[in-house]
């Protein structure tokens, strides 16, 4: 009896989160009907799904591909440039002094502001909403790697500088190593970002994408493929994370909190 | 009769640190002392009497800024092969192995590692008795058995001179006696020069062959004591008289103006 109870209990722990979600859901569906919101303010979920069928898969495919290439190419510029930048600010009290002040002005500009000058410079293609992304993405994988790099204990660096090993492989072999964690983090951090960067971009300048898609459906008052699409952005969002958090899982796991491995 | 040559010699060391604000803070003090071959030295202080700098001026990683440092006669210009530094948190790497972190030095210095060093790894974990965790993820470990990969490390690459920064203070007080015992047999097994940091008056006692006693802040040598121990020790030196007698008067030594 007891044990019953206890093995009905862990079930509810185990699918509460789901259960949650399909209860929001229905709930939404119900009142959505019961109180007969139009659809242009807010579809049900049933009328998402159809909207899902209004347009074809290969149209779903190209805007999710466009903004998939573009947030990629952005997130993948802001890593190659923004670890070595870290790791030069960290080996040059000069260059710190120097180029810290520059990062944090391109930070605190409005990135969105300025998105409309970036695509009348760069023209129409690819290129504007790439430095979109980037622009966007980099200054929270400087801050984390430079703060990771900086975080290697005093005793290390002592031991490196006992044995005269120069400072390229104290970076390399200490340094680097003890920042992942904190570089494994900002590359979570940004998958978001990335998304961000290229949906901005989008509704900036483009013929495609699914921050197009959203503009482009909404000025039509199709509200439930605005929502297909949106579901697509989040779905995108959390597949970049998954896959850093399952690189990290695979290449250092020793780097993972302790409750994660 | 002539004293043996010194392994380590302070003659008069000045060290004087420039604060923030500008203004200077005298660290050491006309500091001079010898060290023998494979003699135990225990520098005794309170905190913040300089015994850390003292340690990192013989490593070659600070310099004075008055008098000289020397090691087997040569002054102390860079660090040396012939040091190993144990430190008072064991810092090992946790991308590595147990048998990783203590080829580490080894793999630093010269880019990769050889299967010589991995046997010496070997021998040395057996030495410090961790042979059977040489594939052991460093998490996995104790303090005190941390701090045994510390020596063991410090230890690969064959070092003459061993610098130990209060290397047990993290430890509870039971890993601490134990390790405590252990050091001295790795050490009767590894004849080395230790200069050894501690603000501990029994562990100075129960290890070194002398105790050099500092005064606070500008660091000083208030007193070098022999300690008159017979050797090998054990637990029973803990309950000599010697030992009390000899720990009484550091005591009375370090807090004369602290009367209670």
């Amino acid at each position: 009896m007891e044990r019953a109870a206890r093995r009905a209990l862990g079930l509810l722990n185990r699918f509460a989160p789901a259960l949650a979600f399909i209860g929001l859901l229905i709930l939404w569906e119900v009142g959505c009907r019961v109180f007969k919101v139009p659809t242009f303010l807010l579809p049900t979920p049933s009328m998402i799904v159809a909207g899902a069928r209004e347009q074809t898969f290969a149209i779903w495919g190209t805007h999710l591909w466009a903004t998939v290439r573009v947030a990629l190419m952005g997130y993948l510029a802001a890593i190659c440039v923004s670890i070595p930048l870290a790791v030069a600010l960290t080996s040059s009290k000069l260059l710190a002094r120097t180029l810290y002040p520059m990062i944090v002005v391109v930070h605190s500009t409005p990135i969105v502001a300025i998105a409309p000058i970036i695509v009348v410079t760069l023209g129409a293609s690819d290129l504007p909403r790439v430095v979109i992304t980037f622009l966007i993405t980099f200054f929270p994988i400087v801050v984390t790697t430079t703060t990771g790099l900086l975080s290697t204990p005093e005793e290390l660096i002592e031991l490196s500088r006992s044995l005269r090993a120069d400072r390229s492989r104290e970076m390399l072999n200490i340094r680097l190593p003890y920042a992942l964690p904190y570089i494994f983090s900002a590359l979570k951090i940004s998958t978001t970002l990335a998304v961000v960067g290229a949906v901005v971009a989008e509704f900036v300048a483009a013929e495609q994408g699914l921050g197009y898609f959203i503009q482009f459906a909404t000025s039509f008052f199709k509200i439930n493929q605005s929502f297909v699409a949106l579901i697509l952005l989040v779905t995108t969002s959390l597949a970049f994370f998954q896959f850093i958090g399952l690189l990290q899982r695979i290449l250092a796991p020793w780097s993972l909190p302790k409750s994660e491995r | 009769m002539t004293s043996p040559p010194s392994v380590i010699s302070f003659n008069g060391v000045n060290q004087t640190f420039t604060r923030d604000d500008g203004a200077t803070v005298s660290a050491l003090e006309n500091l001079s002392f010898e060290i023998g071959k494979h003699e135990f030295v225990a520098v005794l202080g309170p905190s913040g009497c300089g015994k850390s700098t003292l340690l990192r001026l013989t490593a070659g990683l600070v310099f004075p800024t008055g008098g000289d440092v020397s090691i087997y006669g040569a002054k102390v210009t860079e660090p040396r092969d012939d040091i190993g530094i144990v430190f008072q948190r064991p810092t090992l790497l946790p991308w590595f192995d147990v048998l990783g972190n203590v080829t580490f030095p080894f793999r630093h210095k010269y880019g990769r590692v050889t299967q010589a060093e991995k046997d010496r790894a070997h021998d040395l974990l057996k030495l410090v008795g961790l042979e059977e965790f040489a594939k052991a993820r460093v998490e996995q470990l104790s303090g005190g058995m941390q701090q045994r990969v510390g020596i063991a490390r410090a230890l690969l690459l064959d070092p003459d001179i061993l610098l130990m920064d209060e290397p047990f203070s993290a430890l509870d007080a039971l890993s601490r006696d134990e390790m405590s015992f252990e050091l001295l047999r790795i050490w009767t097994e590894r004849p080395k020069t230790v200069l050894f940091i501690t603000h501990s008056i029994p562990e100075a006692v129960l290890l070194a062959d002398r105790i050099i006693v500092m005064t606070p802040r500008p660091g000083a040598v208030r007193e070098v004591l022999q300690v008159e121990l017979p050797r090998p020790r054990s637990f029973d030196s803990l309950s000599d008289p010697r030992f009390n007698a000899l720990a009484n008067h550091i005591r009375s030594r370090l807090f004369t103006r602290q009367a209670v």
